[in-house]
């Protein structure tokens, strides 16, 4: 397969694009429409980031005058504030809690590769399968009934189930490329279950560990609807409060949030791809 | 470890009484996330369940059911979901299978580059772009303003607010969804076989449509398969984009609890909805190996 082409263009488009003769000239409808999805698909968001630094009430692109109003906004409202802090508070909490629930229960499943694991295992990712507003109003019904409505742990719980099949799906990746008797040696030299997986299992895996975990930590940081309904007072969320704020007006001070939580999910991104690739 | 071929040993009844009891206690492992699902989905799911079965009496009854079928507004608002979720399912494969089969045909550097473009928005939160599309498409947004000022239009286009609106923010949001298990299903193709259909005289277009894009399409049945029952509970883009035209079940549920308090009619609904998703689910994984898709095989 030849990408990089010739030095003239003309010959590039005339070079074999793949196994099939086909050449990039005949193929060169193919790279414009997918730079165009590309584009569509990255774009849009990014727009949000130039007009959060607007000094205009409207939204409009290019802003004509710059401003940290919006950021000033946003830092000063004790609301936003506070909503921000249950956010980060919730996410992290989801996080410690799915991560070793959802390694150690991947990490059971594979190895004891007992009859029921495969059972064991779609049940443990059915909720992301589920539709989440069933979670929502079955997780407020029952936190009314034991007055845990609007209480961070009701909020971490309820989101910690919805991060474990990506924890479950990510390590169990990541064991299957495994080479288990690497365990299985170390235990024959005399150690045991937990400090062999800790000392040989865990260090090799730990890429995948840490991609599950910025996951966690995401699923439940960007959740809407469980905030939606479990959240609320003082312990409601960032999501929550840019929900509603959306339904009822266009506030220049969301396009500020929301470049913060771009960076954020940008950055999380990066660990994760320069991590995911430690052996380049 | 089976020793069938040695002789009698004392010990082998021991052996395999260790080896299953180690099993149930790996097995065990999965114990604690398995009893916060059940506590957290199982449980509540279940109770509401019961309540879906109860009436304004307070008593057993079917009425949230029978209104179900009885009310138009409630037949229009599953058609709107089933509309919706086909719709963008469409797109997405229509968008999706070019971009998917674009990204497998790139060298691998040029390929985790261009990956980004996919995995950006799915890391991005859902909530910021919606958002962002509402800003883009609104009457005053940046498209009918370039579109206006380039003469294309003349008067603003409803982009927003309506079933466009819904679909362009949906599509946005599942693509990923769709591109990426095609993406992994088109790189597991081996180029061998195409190798061979235009070594046997294929033309490419023969080779793409005989060879490739059959074997391409477990990963496209897959990745659809996702993105439509993902459709089905979508509750923020269509109550954000939709401007309250567009009310799929996960809405009308939500409107059942906020504004009428109906918890009844809210179960019953949900009730509906999950038993769609798990019926569409439990026949996709009889008709395609789904566990290679989500990672579950062993």
């Amino acid at each position: 397969m030849y990408w990089a082409g010739g030095t003239e263009p003309m010959n590039w488009l005339k070079r074999p694009a793949s196994d099939t003769q086909i050449t990039h000239g005949q193929r060169l409808w193919l790279y414009v429409l997918a730079a165009i999805i590309m584009f569509l698909l990255v774009v849009p968001t990014l727009l949000v980031i130039p007009m959060s630094f607007s000094a205009s009430q409207y939204l409009e692109f290019p802003p004509r005058e710059w401003s940290l109003r919006w950021y000033e906004t946003y830092f000063g409202s004790i609301a936003w504030m506070d909503a921000t802090w249950t956010s980060l508070k919730a996410g992290l909490l989801t996080t410690l809690l799915a991560t070793p629930l959802g390694t150690m229960a991947a990490y059971g499943l594979y190895v004891s590769q007992h009859k029921w694991s495969r059972l064991v295992f779609i049940f443990l990712i059915t909720p992301i399968m589920i539709p989440v507003i069933l979670i929502a109003i079955g997780a407020f019904y029952v936190y009314v009934q034991i007055k845990m409505v609007n209480s961070l742990a009701g909020l971490v719980v309820a989101h910690t189930i919805l991060a474990l099949p990506l924890v479950l799906i990510v390590v169990s990746s990541a064991f299957r490329s495994y080479d288990m008797n690497q365990e299985m040696a170390a235990r024959s030299l005399g150690a045991s279950r937990l400090t062999a997986f800790m000392a040989i299992t865990l260090p090799q895996i730990r890429f995948s560990v840490i991609t599950a975990a910025l996951l966690s930590f995401l699923t439940s940081f960007d959740e809407v609807i469980v905030a939606l309904f479990v959240s609320g007072g003082d312990n409601s969320t960032l999501t929550r409060n840019m929900f509603n704020a959306l339904r009822d007006q266009i506030d220049p001070t969301i396009a500020a949030i929301s470049t913060i939580m771009i960076a954020i999910s940008s950055g999380l991104l990066l660990v994760a791809q320069l991590l995911g690739k430690p052996r380049e | 470890m089976s020793s069938v071929s040695l002789p009698a040993n004392p010990n082998e009844n021991l052996l395999r009484q260790h080896a299953a009891r180690e099993k149930w206690v790996l097995l065990g492992l999965s114990a604690p996330a398995l009893v916060l699902v059940l506590v957290v989905m199982v449980l509540p799911v279940g109770w509401l369940f019961y309540l879906s079965f109860i009436g304004s009496e307070g008593t057993f009854s079917m009425e949230n059911y029978a209104r179900m079928l009885e009310s138009k507004s409630y037949g229009r608002i599953f058609v709107t979901t089933f509309k919706v979720s086909l719709l963008t399912t469409a797109i997405c494969i229509a968008i999706g299978y070019p971009l998917a089969y674009f990204l497998s045909q790139l060298p691998s550097r040029a390929a985790n580059i261009c990956m980004l473009a996919v995995l950006l928005p799915f890391w991005t939160s859902l909530l910021v772009r919606t958002y962002a599309w509402l800003v883009l498409l609104q009457r005053k947004g940046l498209i009918n303003n370039w579109g206006i000022e380039a003469g294309l239009w003349s008067e603003p286009l409803a982009l927003v607010h309506n079933l466009t609106g819904t679909l362009i923010g949906m599509v946005h949001i599942m693509l990923p969804f769709l591109v990426l298990p095609l993406y992994s299903s088109m790189k597991a193709i081996d180029p061998d076989y195409l190798k061979a259909a235009s070594n046997l005289g294929a033309r490419p277009a023969q080779s793409f449509w005989q060879v490739f894009f059959p074997l391409s399409l477990p990963g496209l049945f897959a990745g659809s398969l996702i993105v439509f029952v993902l459709c089905l509970g979508f509750f923020v883009t269509p109550a954000v984009l939709g401007g309250g035209k567009v009310i799929m079940v996960s809405n009308q549920i939500t409107n059942n609890i906020e504004l009428f308090f109906n918890w009844g009619a809210a179960s019953a609904l949900g009730v509906v909805l999950l038993v769609v998703t798990l019926v569409i689910l439990y026949v996709a994984s009889k008709l395609l190996p789904l566990n290679n898709v989500l990672g579950g095989g062993h």
